[in-house]
């Protein structure tokens, strides 16, 4: 650890190259979350309807939903992302956001299912009485009260993202931790690299765990 | 997937099980150190000095919000730079440890802050001192809340076992990948290795939820890590 190995870091030419990995680990963070948001979000709700429902058909989807969560949340996501590099012709950086996907995906599905188990059941029964069919139940009444429960796992999970992006090195795809390798192979400066990298990634993810505090006391404050 | 490459895989067995077998061990040894420093660190969270409840903060934030592989990258390549030289499995092992450690950590806080107050107070009154009461009275009830919550950590631990195969550290994913890209038979090691892993997490994701729903704790959503 010398001051030199610091000093080498805040080159203009290192910070550019450290930047660009920045811009690579947000963009693949990025697109994870808005693809898991929605896989996560149809999945989940499919096994929340299955589990309650009478209709074969419906109960068969939420079955199907089920496998796919068990199976993908308790497999490595590294492992997805390189099986989905292999078995895609994909370019890495959409081979690493399609594995990535494929496995937060049904993390997020997860969230959403205990975030509708959280609503009362009274507040369905209330909902049909006044006429409403079940997909009008479901999106005036549930869902938006789900939404209150689930930001915070939700935005928890979003942190995760940002951090499981480090994997895509995994593919050869230069992100933030990457281009940090890339740059103490060429210095010999592990530790200050490394150091500046993860004060980098801190302020990402504690940033948005402080948003999301806000976000909820906000929340928290429009309730009846 | 041809009848041939599921004959060559299974000639090529033992680098399957010295994957499994580093895979089992870098998380059994972790699980270990990630409880102690999850105890000692929840612990401190929750701890009459204010100066243990900072180290508690610093702790958990700084770890929870960087990505393990850059921890795991900074031990692999910076030890060495202080003249420590370990080896990889070992180093695996640290860097899982002090990662799971800061959710185990908050685990075992948020478990004995769900134990009321008057709990503390009440063998504060019968002459406990903190770690006593801890120890006697706050613990066993906390145990109730910690113990599903603690189950997910594991599975969780089992997964991120991966790093080591970005430090070279020959657990079954990485002796997945090496062993497909010299027999180009991706299809049947991705299959087996995945069979693998989900025959260790889904039990372990099993009994989480059984211990939720038999100790009747709040179900939540299974924080990943």
């Amino acid at each position: 650890m010398t001051w030199h190995g610091y000093t080498v870091l805040f080159q203009p030419e290192n910070l550019r190259f450290l930047w660009w990995g920045f811009e690579m680990t947000l963009q693949i963070a990025a697109w994870t979350i808005v693809l898991s948001l929605a896989g996560g979000g149809v999945l989940g709700i499919a096994r929340y309807a299955g589990e309650g429902a009478r209709g074969v058909a419906v109960r068969a989807i939420g079955a199907a939903a089920s496998l796919y969560i068990e199976t993908f949340r308790n497999l490595p996501m590294l492992l997805i992302m390189l099986a989905a590099r292999f078995w895609s012709h994909l370019p890495p950086v959409w081979a690493a956001i399609a594995g990535m996907s494929i496995y937060t995906s049904a993390v997020m599905a997860e969230i959403v299912r205990a975030g509708l188990n959280g609503v009362p059941r009274g507040q369905w029964e209330a909902a049909r009485s006044q006429g409403m069919s079940y997909l009008q139940a479901m999106w005036l009444i549930i869902l938006p009260q789900a939404l209150r429960k689930v930001i915070p796992p939700m935005v928890g999970q979003f942190i995760t993202v940002v951090k499981d992006t480090s994997y895509a090195w995994g593919l050869g795809i230069q992100e933030l931790t990457g281009s940090g390798t890339i740059i103490f192979a060429k210095y010999v400066n592990p530790i200050e690299t490394f150091s500046l990298i993860g004060l980098i990634y801190f302020i990402t993810n504690f940033s948005m765990a402080l948003a999301a505090r806000g976000l909820e006391r906000g929340l928290a404050r429009r309730t009846y | 997937m041809t009848h041939g490459a599921w004959q060559a895989l299974l000639a090529d067995w033992r680098v399957f099980a010295i994957g499994l077998e580093h895979t089992l061990l870098a998380a059994a040894l972790a699980l270990v150190f990630a409880t102690l420093l999850g105890v000692i660190f929840g612990l401190l969270g929750v701890a009459p000095l204010s100066s243990a409840r900072t180290l508690n903060r610093v702790y958990v934030e700084g770890i929870r919000n960087t990505p393990l592989l850059l921890q795991a990258f900074f031990l692999y390549y910076g030890l060495p730079r202080v003249h420590i030289v370990l080896p990889v499995l070992a180093v695996g092992v640290v860097s899982l440890s002090i990662y799971t450690g800061a959710f185990i950590a908050e685990v075992v806080r948020a478990g004995i802050q769900s134990v009321p107050r008057g709990q503390l107070e009440a063998a504060y009154s019968q002459g406990f001192d903190f770690v006593r009461a801890m120890r006697y009275i706050v613990l066993p009830q906390a145990l109730r809340v910690i113990i599903p919550p603690y189950t997910n950590q594991c599975v969780n631990l089992v997964k991120n076992t991966q790093i080591l195969s970005l430090i070279a550290g020959t657990d079954l994913v990485y002796q997945a990948d090496t062993w497909s890209s010299e027999t180009l038979l991706y299809g049947v090691a991705y299959i087996t290795v995945a069979v693998l892993y989900l025959a260790i997490t889904l039990p372990l994701a099993n009994l989480s939820r059984w211990l939720e729903r038999r100790v009747g704790g709040p179900v939540e959503a299974r924080a990943d890590a």
